[in-house]
């Protein structure tokens, strides 16, 4: 009894918050009419309606895949450099300012340079991905190194362990928490490169979706994806920040 | 010591932007997909000197400015509220925790439908991306202040205006700062990403532009603007916050 007391506390809150956003959106469209803001049942149906439909997912695929390529570049390239720059403290005092600098440009301005280097298509969705995503996971995981405990690096120094394995066997999962909240910052970010990358240079994908909608003045379309984004990012995110809750208490 | 590592860096800086220098003149990047970095500043004195971007660049200024200004503010007072009220902030915290992950900016059209064209849906589109991290420092700020020091307030019998401002905001100031830090990065990335999208005036238009008529030598002259005073912008936050941490750590 008292756990299920517990779970349903848990659960309130967020429920709460749930039902506040749908009366503000649904106050919203009363003021504005449903030709400027679609209600929420109005944009639920129709999503609904697009779930059936195989354009849809074909768009949805096209941003899969892409979203999927840059994820793993994000990923691998983040904590391969994280890992070097972490282990060379010199490197890792140079190099943070740049990153930093290059992570609150707004990076969109860069996006002609992308396109003029990697054309139109999928390579310059990835890239711009990327280019938004791997900067939080190189920096969250080079001061995870930094902050490791200096005895562990001390016992592998000890045993003579080569670099490799130190790497492979000590580093790598002491920081693993820190990886894991990178990556959930990582992830949002490499998804909003992706999709601004489509809505620029794409004839596919949920982005060009978006950039046809807002031409058109569909403003119902424009509700049903943003909402289906929304659901998506929100349900990844949880499972991360789930894994994340987990590790901490490890 | 200190000096040491900015040397490098500024090494590596001048380093990178030499070589690109040389692969420029040298044709191994064309002059289609990118101008030499020296031509891009001669360029932006240029366009400086004659004024015809000068309108865009304070248009964009002002409302970095002004997106700044509120998010910081209204942030603070909805951190301080929110703080006060244990109740909402623990139904609020999954909300905080995962509002990063939406991808804030597929709701630009159903902004312009709400605020009309002009600089208000610009500035709202950025305080949207800048508030809830000034939400969130304003929280951690005052988590953070020593229960010693809220004691210390009572046995002196401070008024409660007096123990806000002469010890419970000194405490939190370092956490407030990082939050006005990021804020400010946020809302230039709002505010330029905005103009970028859906704007007619501003850098990030300014930018659009340039690509959407070939104009290479105006756009990467504008760019590398931007670049500089994201830079700049940077290092004087970054010294300030520096002196704010020194000031924690005594």
């Amino acid at each position: 009894m008292h756990a299920g007391g517990n779970a349903m506390k848990k659960w309130m809150g967020p429920l709460v918050v749930l039902v506040v956003v749908v009366l503000i959106w649904e106050v919203l469209h009363d003021i504005v009419g449903s030709t400027s803001l679609g209600s929420p049942a109005a944009t639920v149906a129709q999503l609904w309606q697009m779930l059936g439909t195989v354009d849809f997912w074909v768009n949805v695929a096209e941003t899969g895949r892409a979203l999927g390529y840059a994820l793993v570049l994000s990923v691998v390239g983040g904590i391969a450099l994280g890992v070097a720059l972490g282990v060379n403290r010199m490197a890792g005092t140079v190099a943070e300012p740049i990153l930093v600098n290059l992570y609150s440009l707004p990076k969109v301005t860069l996006y002609p340079l992308v396109l003029l280097v990697f054309g139109l298509g999928l390579s310059a969705k990835v890239a711009f991905g990327v280019m938004h995503g791997l900067i939080p996971i190189l920096v969250f995981t080079m001061n995870a190194i930094r902050q490791m405990k200096p005895v562990y690096l001390r016992t592998a120094h000890a045993m003579r362990m080569p670099l490799r394995q130190v790497i492979v066997r000590i580093v790598l999962p002491a920081i693993f928490p820190e990886i894991v909240a990178g990556m959930r910052l990582g992830f949002s970010l490499t998804m909003l490169g992706v999709l601004i990358g489509e809505m620029f240079a794409s004839q596919k994908g949920l982005g060009y979706m978006l950039t046809n909608a807002m031409n058109l003045g569909d403003i119902g379309t424009i509700m049903s994806v943003a909402l289906f984004l929304t659901l998506f990012a929100l349900l990844c995110n949880g499972l991360l920040l789930a894994a994340d809750k987990r590790l901490q208490h490890r | 010591m200190v000096k040491k590592e900015t040397g490098w860096r500024a090494g590596v800086v001048i380093g990178f932007v030499l070589l690109i220098e040389g692969l420029c003149r040298s044709g191994v990047i064309p002059v289609a997909v990118m101008i030499a970095p020296s031509a891009m500043f001669l360029h932006g004195v240029e366009l400086l000197r004659e004024g015809r971007y000068l309108h865009d660049i304070a248009t964009s200024f002002a409302n970095i400015v002004a997106a700044s200004v509120v998010a910081v503010v209204l942030g603070f007072l909805l951190g301080l509220t929110i703080h006060a009220l244990p109740s909402v902030r623990r139904s609020l915290e999954p909300l905080l925790a995962s509002y990063y992950a939406v991808p804030t900016f597929v709701f630009y059209p159903v902004f312009i439908v709400v605020f009309g064209v002009g600089a208000l849906p610009i500035i709202a589109i950025a305080v949207m991306l800048a508030i809830v991290t000034m939400i969130t420092a304003t929280l951690t700020g005052l988590d953070r202040i020593p229960r010693s020091l809220s004691k210390t307030a009572r046995v002196m019998r401070l008024t409660v205006w007096q123990s806000a401002l002469r010890v419970k905001l000194p405490a939190a100031l370092p956490y407030l700062f990082s939050g006005v830090k990021l804020s400010v990065a946020y809302a230039f990335i709002g505010v330029i990403a905005s103009e970028f999208i859906l704007s007619g005036s501003g850098i990030g238009y300014a930018i659009g532009y340039a690509y959407n008529n070939f104009q290479n030598d105006d756009m990467y002259a504008l760019m590398l603007m931007v670049l500089i005073a994201v830079t700049l912008i940077n290092v004087v936050l970054n010294r300030i916050d520096a002196r704010f941490q020194a000031r924690r750590q005594r």
